[in-house]
């Protein structure tokens, strides 16, 4: 179960993540894109799903249970190689809904202070 | 620049999944969950088979919609994960991409696009807002 105390509290990823024109590549080609100048809309996953993941580990919910439920991207720079993205999250909801934890997790990426995306994401915890 | 109007259908275009596609997504992306690698694992949490990354069918919208003014003009995107793509082994799966125009402005268009695998729709609400 998630601490309600949490909801609300904002957390920011400890060490920030250089992105790498090899993780754009890698990752543009996994999906198709042959495009690699920019990151593809949806790259910024790479870095918040980890953090997200760590932050809710360290929130008690079982991570083994989670299904994706939506995704939003509000993409304001598109990301490019050689940025350094640090990751805010914020649990914005938990709710029980048939058994199951869902748990809104807002995550903002920035780079030099700057919002560089903010994406949201809806996990379920299966019950 | 081609010029939009709402309710304007885009071309379809057919994605190919397969496990080799999900093992290159699971690495390049680091979601390494064994649900979308591993049968014997898909099925013990009760799944049918393996499943796809719901970012990965996400990931693929992403590149469809890229095609119209490329990744750097995707502004807003969005969708629900409401129904999984099962992965069977040594199994070419098709997933149908297509997309509405449903707003058109003097610098950008507002997309719903429309992921089908096996006639069922797999991404709900998925939507994009594309700077031309």
């Amino acid at each position: 179960m998630l601490n309600p105390d949490l909801v609300g509290r904002t957390f920011t990823g400890a060490a920030s993540t250089t992105i790498t024109q090899e993780s754009i590549t890698a990752f543009a080609h996994a999906l198709g894109e042959e495009n690699i100048s920019v990151a593809p809309p949806t790259f910024g996953i790479t870095v918040t799903l980890a953090q997200s993941q760590t932050l809710l580990q360290d929130s008690g919910l079982d991570w083994t249970r989670v299904v994706h439920g939506d995704q939003r991207f509000e993409i304001h720079t598109p990301i490019v190689a050689g940025m350094s993205l640090t990751c805010e999250c914020t649990i914005e909801s938990a709710r029980v809904v048939a058994g199951n934890e869902i748990v809104s997790v807002k995550a903002d990426l920035l780079s030099d202070s700057k919002l560089v995306a903010s994406t949201w994401a809806t996990l379920v915890f299966r019950g | 620049m081609s010029t939009f109007t709402v309710g304007q259908e885009l071309a379809p275009y057919i994605f190919i999944i397969n496990r080799k596609k999900l093992v290159i997504y699971a690495e390049a992306s680091g979601d390494r969950n064994p649900i979308h690698l591993n049968e014997e694992i898909a099925k013990s949490v009760g799944l049918e088979n393996v499943i796809a990354h719901g970012m990965y069918t996400m990931g693929l919208a992403g590149q469809y919609v890229s095609t119209i003014a490329g990744s750097a003009n995707v502004k807003e995107f969005s969708a629900r994960f409401i129904k999984p793509v099962v992965v069977p082994a040594d199994t070419d799966v098709e997933l149908v991409m297509s997309a509405t125009v449903t707003e058109v402005n003097t610098s950008s268009i507002r997309l719903e696009i429309n992921a089908i695998c096996n006639e069922v729709k797999v991404l709900g609400m998925a939507k994009a807002l594309i700077a031309l």
